[in-house]
């Protein structure tokens, strides 16, 4: 009686620890799912290296070649860089160049005309130039005033325009030009994130990046010459706006033309989706009224700070390489005349123009009903309109490609 | 008793090695690593700029209609956040998003499916799409949690006829059967939702309950079904052979690029083009919002056969 049932139960239990390995295993290894491979990866395509386009010239990287996409005009954005030439300088250090600095150089440091890495000791192969300070956050304002005085003394001939960033700040350098492109070199005028305290016409945050004209460098040294400015705190951002302040160096407005930010001293994230907590400090310290949400930034954004290595690549990405196909945007802001890329490009947007309007009424159709949301996109063509700030003057842009392309 | 319960251990001890052993002998594993070469599956890239000045204008007038996209986003209560996302960004995008829901919420609406079972429920809701298409030819499910840039979905499927069947995605391969994965978004044409649509009726092909003991994935069984139909999935691709539909997050393909392609980090991440990405937080999404739509360097420009508009009563695009 025993035995039999002991047998039985001994049967019981192979057969549920047999089923449940089988299942087990089932879920874990016969069901295991593979990707199919992409053309690429089948291809085994190597990711081509990108063709090198520095030039170093002691401790500077002067930009051979502005970095292009294969399928996009950028003629405006070529014009921009030769007649707004830019000076990036980046604050680093020695124990910040392969965490920071490394992905800097890989990133938004190729589109500018000159970029200069800083640091307190002088490497001959990333490059950087050496300031002779020490490290640390009380040497700040210290760094700033050689690295400015550097510039003026070895590149001043190289560019209008002078850039101070950190190295865990991300700039859209072609949109600093776009601001820039207002201004001449000639005027003595700083641009960046604008706080207001301890001074009369504000001052610009250092993590936001800011840039000076070349006669604003021209008189910051100045100052230091004559020593109307001295090192005053190590409180770099403040200092040197009340150093320009006496020297008769004007605090620009670098918002966009419907009045938002460029310069931003935190992530997008922070920006675009954070709610800053009202007793912040931040609050008090902007200049102009902070905008909490999507308006918080402009299309055209000049700056993020904060930015880790991974962010760095990821804002490269969304800046320069992805994008919806087709897509107009909503603010097209034009650029000042005498910029535009030249007599050619004008016959063709009268050219395209008119092409616009004969095949608008071909192809103009409504879209189905929504059913939810909002209106949804849609895919039709229409006459541009003729506005200050719609209509980009230099380059035919989205427009329909059927006349596009027969124009080229 | 105690001897009995001793008994019964022993034997799942011994039941279990032994199903154990006999599929270490290999003659249990369906399923094999598949093979570089040994492939019937397909790839569906997206047109170059070449292939598109190329057509005539009247071809173009016809893509332009015909290349409008119903979304089917499938929500459920428990991610609302993500509910709530969908609608204030990538949504906006589509020709016509509907929101199908497990149940329904006092916070937001959809059409209340009122079913629990994941397979059930895409069923409903392929079916009330087909049902409710209109004139509209391309069909793309996708959770919440996916994010999706529909103009880009527009683009690979410029030059495709909808009456012929396509089912596209981010194509897997399980044992033998190839199917599109359900977090990067799946993408039907008007001839697929079709046929499918024919066989969710026939119980023997397309059960409304799997036919294993475990439920497959519904991803699987919607595989499992258009393959009676003659439907089998395919690979979307951008026209240099890279994925556009990403299961990873933006910021997880970009680690994975600084570790594989250190010199050449973005280029050799992800497509410009790419439609869709995966297990991106609700905030996330708002910054890819900024980042597809809005961010960009002034003075380059891209002249695309088509426009797209953006859409009315937003501002975070």
């Amino acid at each position: 009686m025993k035995g039999s049932s002991s047998r039985l139960a001994f049967s019981l239990g192979f057969l549920v620890g047999a089923c449940s390995i089988y299942f087990f295993l089932r879920q874990v290894w016969f069901e295991r799912s593979y990707p199919v491979l992409t053309e690429a990866q089948e291809r085994a395509t190597a990711v081509s290296e990108s063709p090198t386009s520095w030039r170093k010239e002691g401790a500077a990287l002067i930009n051979l070649l502005h970095p292009h996409h294969a399928d996009e005009d950028s003629r405006l954005a070529d014009v921009l860089y030769q007649k707004v030439r830019v000076l990036c300088w980046v604050m680093t250090g020695p124990y910040n160049l392969q965490s920071r600095a490394r992905h800097v150089r890989a990133t938004w440091s190729r589109h500018c005309n000159v970029v200069v890495f800083m640091s307190s000791v002088e490497d001959p192969d990333f490059p950087t130039v050496g300031l002779g300070t020490k490290e640390g956050r009380d040497q700040l304002y210290w760094k700033t005033i050689r690295a400015f005085h550097y510039v003026y003394e070895h590149h001043a001939s190289e560019a209008d325009w002078f850039l101070k960033a950190d190295d865990d700040t991300f700039v859209v350098v072609d949109n600093l030009r776009w601001i820039l492109s207002n201004h001449t070199p000639e005027e003595p005028i700083y641009f960046g994130k604008r706080f207001k305290p301890y001074t009369k016409q504000g001052y610009m945050s250092g993590g936001a990046g800011y840039v000076l004209s070349k006669e604003a460098l021209k008189r910051f040294v100045e100052g230091f010459r004559t020593n109307v400015c001295t090192h005053t705190t190590p409180v770099e951002d403040l200092a040197l706006g009340q150093c320009l302040e006496k020297m008769g160096v004007q605090a620009g407005d670098s918002r966009d033309t419907l009045h938002r930010e460029t310069f931003h001293p935190f992530v997008p994230e922070h920006h675009l989706t954070g709610k800053f907590s009202k007793s912040f400090w931040y609050w008090s310290y902007c200049y102009y009224p902070i905008v909490e949400g999507p308006q918080c930034c402009s299309d055209l954004a000049v700056s993020f700070h904060y930015v880790e290595a991974e962010l760095m690549y990821t804002l490269e990405y969304y800046t320069y390489h992805l994008r919806a196909f087709g897509y107009r945007p909503r603010y097209r802001p034009s650029v000042r005349q005498g910029l535009t890329p030249g007599p050619l490009s004008q016959t063709v947007v009268t050219a395209g123009l008119k092409a616009v309007q004969e095949v608008t009424d071909g192809r103009a159709h409504t879209t189905s009903a929504s059913s939810l949301g909002g209106n949804k996109t849609k895919s039709e063509t229409e006459p541009e309109k003729l506005g200050k700030d719609d209509l980009n003057s230099g380059v035919t842009e989205n427009r329909t490609g059927v006349t596009q392309g027969r124009h080229r | 008793m105690l001897s009995e319960g001793g008994s019964f251990m022993k034997g799942m001890a011994m039941g279990g090695i032994f199903c154990l052993g006999l599929s270490l002998f290999g003659s249990f594993s369906p399923a094999t690593e598949h093979g570089p070469g040994e492939h019937h599956h397909h790839h569906v890239k997206a047109p170059s700029k070449d292939e598109l000045t190329r057509l005539s204008d009247g071809r173009v007038l016809e893509l332009v209609n015909q290349v409008r996209v119903s979304c089917i986003i499938m929500v459920q209560p428990k991610i609302l956040v993500y509910w709530a996302t969908a609608l204030d960004t990538w949504s906006k995008h589509c020709d016509k998003a509907v929101f199908y829901t497990s149940e329904s919420s006092k916070a937001l609406e959809a059409v209340d499916l009122n079913e629990k079972d994941d397979w059930a429920r895409l069923r409903k809701a392929l079916k009330h799409a087909y049902e409710n298409a209109g004139d509209l030819r391309w069909f793309f499910v996708a959770k919440a949690t996916t994010f999706a840039i529909i103009e880009n979905l527009k683009h690979l499927v410029l030059a495709k006829d909808p009456e012929q069947p396509f089912y596209l995605g981010n194509a897997m391969k399980s044992g033998e059967l190839e199917y599109v994965a359900y977090e990067s978004g799946i993408v039907l044409s008007y001839e697929a939702l079709k046929r499918l649509v024919n066989v969710l009726e026939d119980e023997e092909k397309c059960p409304e309950r799997g036919h294993a003991l475990w439920a497959m994935s519904e991803d699987k069984q919607l595989a499992v079904c258009l393959k009676y139909t003659g439907v089998f999935a395919e690979n979307g691709e951008d026209s240099h052979g890279k994925g556009l539909f990403n299961s990873k997050s933006v910021d997880s393909l970009i680690t994975d690029s600084m570790r594989d392609n250190p010199t050449n980090v973005v280029e050799g991440c992800c497509s410009d083009l790419a439609v869709t990405f995966n297990e991106m937080s609700p905030n996330q999404m708002q910054v890819m919002m900024f980042g597809v739509y809005r961010l960009r360097p002034y003075g380059h420009d891209f002249h695309d056969l088509l426009v797209f508009q953006p859409p009315e009563g937003s501002d975070n695009d």
